[in-house]
């Protein structure tokens, strides 16, 4: 049908994003990739360094650890906001709507800058505990990993949230009811019924938020402060201040293996459609 | 017990936004908090300051323009699927969202190897130039258009699409007086987001400009990376209430909706 003379319009409908984004894209991507196996010189050696060079490896361990605590507490976080979004009164619905959707359209900038008013040595929070007397040197909260656990937890939480609603509205009422008529308890019922019945979307939550997680970069940069180095601020340092382009190649081409080996296990465990409702 | 956790999460959640109020209004150089007098001079500086004002028209251009070219790309995109159904249109919607799925960081390396490119070939539309920004939030922003297009046309009824096919109108006719305009909310939808998504745009941004095309979002970060400027709690503070005030004028006429949806439902016999 396509190569009919009335193919040619649809056609022209269906190939113009394609084509635009493997050329500004795919193959920029592919000439990427070309950096990583020619810069400095031919061969592997970038690949080498990534998987040995202590630095790199110190860098990719822990960015994989800020992000696993991060995937824990994000998802348990909007487990907790999803279901008094979903079963919650009239009233509360309104008031979690508005704090996720919130922050949900405000820019990362904006957000990790708040968090660091909040966290700096003479931000709110030391001020008022010191006011408070329960400290008397100002705690070191921000320009380490707590302060970049603290605020890509909060960048993340709508994002979770989305899916684990999803999965909770398509819950059919009437097991509960079942569950509760059998004489099961509220807690009961919770742990063994709803729980279980909603694990699809908590673990999409957690494996949307950890592929996000992976490749963070303002965040960590600002709340980081240069001391808790992230791939993504390593890959930003090694392009524009040490020249280093084949590494910072060599680390997104991993990155982008790691990520898809996710994302197929995402496609394994749930249907994506299911995540977008 | 849920509600006191909720309640924590919800004020974690809206607490840094609000703490960058008070910061905004003290009256020193540095980031501080206001002794005893408020003051405006960092709102002022936006206004007086030429530079901030640069960054908001690049920014709102930027925005203007990649927001058209994501949204005419993804509606023709979205239509193309949705009319011929190719047994490869999974895999080829797949390819269009890369990079939505790619983490942002490689993106950034990606186009900025395609700057570059074009800085050596035609340097007035390569690197660290509006047009370049403008390309590369166009490969950044346009899949998520493309998600709200899908969205849309799935829920749109394809008999009537078939029944003005039956009724002899060509793929233009059914096109522009048929199908796009029971889209025009998603159409609008996908506008408002690729503009909104472009006018935050950052991390693509540092690694594609550097001294010449300068948007909002790269001025704040340079305040926010040496000596934090007082000034970037200021257009902060702005932007949020702006936000603040869409979301609660959509929430409300939402709910406005709703409830006359509801009562016209009640009144039919």
């Amino acid at each position: 049908m396509i190569w009919t003379r009335r193919g040619v319009g649809y056609l022209a409908l269906i190939a113009p994003l394609p084509v635009f984004l493997a050329l500004a894209y795919g193959v920029p991507f592919f000439g990427v990739a070309g950096w990583s196996l020619t810069l400095p010189e031919p061969g592997l050696s970038n690949y080498e360094r990534v998987f040995t060079d202590p630095i790199v490896l110190g860098v990719l361990l822990r960015t994989l650890r800020i992000c696993a605590v991060v995937t824990i507490v994000t998802t348990a976080a909007a487990y907790a906001l999803a279901y008094i979004w979903v079963q919650g009164s009239p009233r509360q619905r309104i008031f979690v709507e508005f704090c996720i959707l919130v922050p949900f359209w405000i820019s990362t900038l904006t957000r990790a800058f708040g968090w660091l008013v909040l966290l700096y040595n003479r931000g709110l929070v030391n001020t008022w505990l010191q006011d408070l007397g329960v400290t008397t040197e100002p705690l070191t909260l921000v320009r380490n990993e707590f302060g970049v656990i603290v605020g890509m937890t909060h960048f993340l939480i709508p994002f979770a949230v989305f899916p684990i609603a999803s999965a909770m509205r398509h819950l059919d009422e009437r097991v509960l009811l079942a569950s509760r008529g059998l004489g099961a308890g509220r807690l009961r019922t919770f742990w063994s019924v709803f729980l279980p019945m909603t694990m699809p979307g908590i673990l999409g939550a957690a494996l949307i938020v950890f592929v996000f997680s992976l490749g963070f970069f303002i965040t960590p940069a600002i709340l980081g402060g240069g001391r808790s180095v992230m791939a993504a601020e390593f890959v930003y340092v090694q392009l524009f201040q040490t020249a280093n382009w084949g590494l910072a190649a060599a680390i997104s081409v991993v990155m982008v293996a790691i990520v898809a080996v996710l994302v197929t296990l995402l496609f394994r465990l749930t249907r994506v459609e299911k995540l977008m409702g | 017990m849920a509600l006191l956790i909720t309640t924590a999460i919800m004020l974690f959640l809206l607490a840094p936004l609000v703490a960058i109020v008070p910061i905004s209004l003290t009256p020193f150089e540095y980031l501080s908090l206001p002794d005893d007098e408020l003051s405006l001079r960092h709102y002022r500086t936006l206004v007086e300051d030429p530079a901030w004002g640069a960054s908001i028209l690049l920014s709102l251009r930027v925005a203007l323009v990649s927001s058209i070219l994501a949204t005419v790309f993804a509606t023709t995109f979205g239509l193309g699927v949705w009319y011929l159904q190719p047994r490869l249109g999974g895999l080829l919607v797949g390819f269009v969202l890369l990079p939505m799925v790619v983490p942002p960081v490689v993106s950034a390396v990606t186009l900025y190897f395609l700057t570059t490119w074009i800085s050596r070939v035609f340097e007035p539309l390569g690197y660290d130039t509006w047009f370049g920004v403008v390309l590369c939030h166009v490969v950044m922003v346009t899949p998520f258009a493309v998600v709200i297009i899908l969205v849309a046309l799935s829920q749109f009824d394809r008999r009537i699409e078939m029944a003005a096919r039956g009724l002899g109108a060509s793929l233009v006719q059914r096109t522009v007086s048929i199908v796009l305009p029971n889209i025009r909310f998603g159409i609008a939808s996908a506008a408002f987001l690729s503009f909104v998504l472009s006018w935050e745009e950052i991390a693509v941004t540092l690694f594609v400009t550097s001294v010449d095309a300068i948007t909002l979002p790269r001025r704040v970060w340079m305040g926010l990376r040496d000596n934090v400027d007082p000034a970037v709690a200021a257009i902060s503070v702005v932007l949020t209430a702006i936000t603040v005030i869409v979301i609660l004028v959509r929430m409300i006429v939402a709910n406005a909706r709703a409830k006359r949806v509801a009562e016209e439902a009640l009144g039919q016999p």
